[in-house]
């Protein structure tokens, strides 16, 4: 792809304001496989950006670089101009209650209930709040995913939806400003995954949430991308948004939409 | 150079991550804050929980060793010294290693279990991603209560295996309560009771570390949880064995055998 062709692609639906987390160089290898290899990003406040790849290509790894469970090899993550490398645990802990991250596989907490799973992050990032306060706020996120009759259900009563719901709530109940997605609607039918991905685009309009959003599912991507990234052999590969990428006539682009 | 053969290196490099491991739950464990709730509820799920097993076994292995050993004394004529010989085996020996083995099997295994269950389903990311420090959470709290639990466990073992020992003398003679706890106790020293008691904080703790390092570092998916969990109880047995090896030789060098 020539240069003119990636600025062409490098068109957004939203017009760039604050940049939320920036990304430059980012190297990432596990033993000789190096996943990402001078990787950038700029996500702006109140975007959604889905980084497309295919499996294997780096993209869970990119966010658990992004959220600090995983140590990049080098390169600069900046989180509200905060470098992560330079922060220590309390400084990544009060910059994690900004972020909420929906794990691939809901991580829900299997031997809490599903309020205890929503009270434990309110409980250990804002220490003087009251229990009245966590029951209303408990409430609400459940509300907000239209699940709350399920707050003394244990995860395991639940359904694969409706646990993927749940996670967005717990993800939901402390405001973040940025929400990174790990493959959102990975094992979900068509139905439940349009649920989720129209819950998602609901959650920006309400909260005006920044997003980062790894996904395979066209659909979902469809519905929530302002911006699409591809990744591909470690790198920003093309840029833009839906309809712009969709059109392109470079094969390893066009392979993602033909489906 | 010569190589090493392939089973040494692999039982070098665990055996040097489990040091690791364990230096960095003594690291971590000093360190405020201090996971106080979640340790009382650790102390309640591996003590309280355990109770009816380590009770049950307590019992069969009183009567069982009573049993076993009257026809023995009987033919030296020493039937009489039976529920002291009882009560220095169960309380120096037999008590603490079955004791520990049985909570080896159980609780071992439910902490491999269930911690790498959480690492296979990425709770424990989720965990470090809600501003806890999963180590100080899940491992400290685990290791601590088992270690302060079993101990416990023991003392009550030993008791109602004493109590099953009294039923088991009163199968064909009739014994008062009053004096076989008499010639029980007359015939435990310090000696016999503290070394003992001792060794069960280690056994205790050997259980613990040993369940938690499996957990913590499980890994290939489904596959990888029973693994921890069988080998969790496999290693840590093996090491209450090598702890009890260690601490009759302690108690031989300090005469106290």
């Amino acid at each position: 792809m020539t240069t003119e062709e990636k600025n062409i692609l490098t068109q957004s639906n939203k017009k760039p304001s604050e940049v939320v987390i920036n990304i430059e160089g980012l190297k990432k290898s596990f033993g000789a496989n190096q996943v990402l290899n001078d990787f950038e990003l700029k996500l702006y406040k109140g975007e959604s950006v889905v980084v497309l790849g295919k499996s294997g290509s780096g993209k869970s790894v990119l966010i658990k670089c992004i959220i600090g469970l995983l140590q990049p090899d080098e390169g600069l993550i900046t989180i509200f101009d905060q470098n992560i490398s330079q922060l220590d645990h309390e400084g990544m802990d009060k910059l994690r209650a900004k972020l909420g991250f929906l794990f691939q596989g809901n991580a829900l907490y299997d031997s809490m209930t599903v309020r205890e799973n929503l009270e434990f992050p309110l409980r250990r990032h804002w220490l003087k709040v009251s229990q009245k306060e966590v029951n209303t706020m408990v409430l609400e996120a459940l509300e907000n995913v239209g699940l709350a009759h399920t707050v003394d259900m244990m995860p395991i009563e639940l359904s694969g939806g409706m646990r993927k719901r749940i996670a967005l709530a717990r993800t939901l109940i402390l405001r973040p400003e940025i929400i990174l997605y790990d493959e959102p609607t990975t094992g979900l039918d068509p139905i439940t995954g349009k649920e989720i991905s129209e819950l998602m685009v609901e959650i920006v309009d309400k909260y005006q949430t920044s997003s980062l959003i790894i996904s395979h599912d066209m659909n979902c991507v469809r519905r929530t991308a302002d911006r699409i990234i591809l990744l591909l052999d470690g790198r920003c590969y093309a840029e833009g948004d839906f309809e712009t990428l969709k059109n392109s006539k470079d094969k390893n682009i066009s392979q993602f939409f033909e489906s | 150079m010569p190589k090493l053969p392939l089973h040494l290196q692999i039982f070098l490099k665990e055996t040097g991550q489990l040091a690791r491991f364990t230096g960095l739950f003594f690291k971590e464990g000093l360190k405020p804050k201090y996971e106080v709730q979640e340790f009382l509820h650790q102390c309640f799920l591996i003590g309280y929980k355990s109770l009816p097993l380590v009770g049950l076994t307590g019992f069969i292995m009183g009567l069982v060793l009573t049993m076993q050993l009257r026809p023995s004394l009987v033919d030296y004529g020493v039937e009489s010294e039976l529920p002291a010989m009882v009560g220095i085996a169960i309380v120096r020996e037999i008590g603490p290693v079955i004791t520990a083995l049985i909570f080896a099997g159980k609780i071992g295994s439910s902490i491999g279990a269930e911690l790498g269950s959480m690492k296979v389903t990425e709770q424990i990311d989720a965990m470090e991603v809600s501003g806890t420090n999963p180590f100080k959470y899940l491992v400290v709290t685990r290791v601590l209560a088992a270690t302060l639990m079993l101990p416990i466990l023991v003392l009550l073992s030993n008791a109602i295996a004493l109590y099953g020992s009294y039923l088991g003398v009163n199968i064909r003679n009739v014994t008062s309560f009053q004096l076989f706890y008499d010639q029980v106790f007359r015939n435990l020293s310090f000696s016999d009771v503290v070394p003992a008691f001792i060794k069960t904080f280690f056994f205790g703790f050997a259980v613990g570390i040993v369940g938690c390092y499996k957990g913590y570092y499980s890994n290939k998916g489904t596959e990888g949880v029973g693994r921890s969990a069988n080998s969790a109880v496999v290693v840590s047995s093996i090491l209450v064995f090598l702890i009890d090896l260690i601490a009759v030789q302690i108690t031989d060098l300090l005469g106290y055998n």
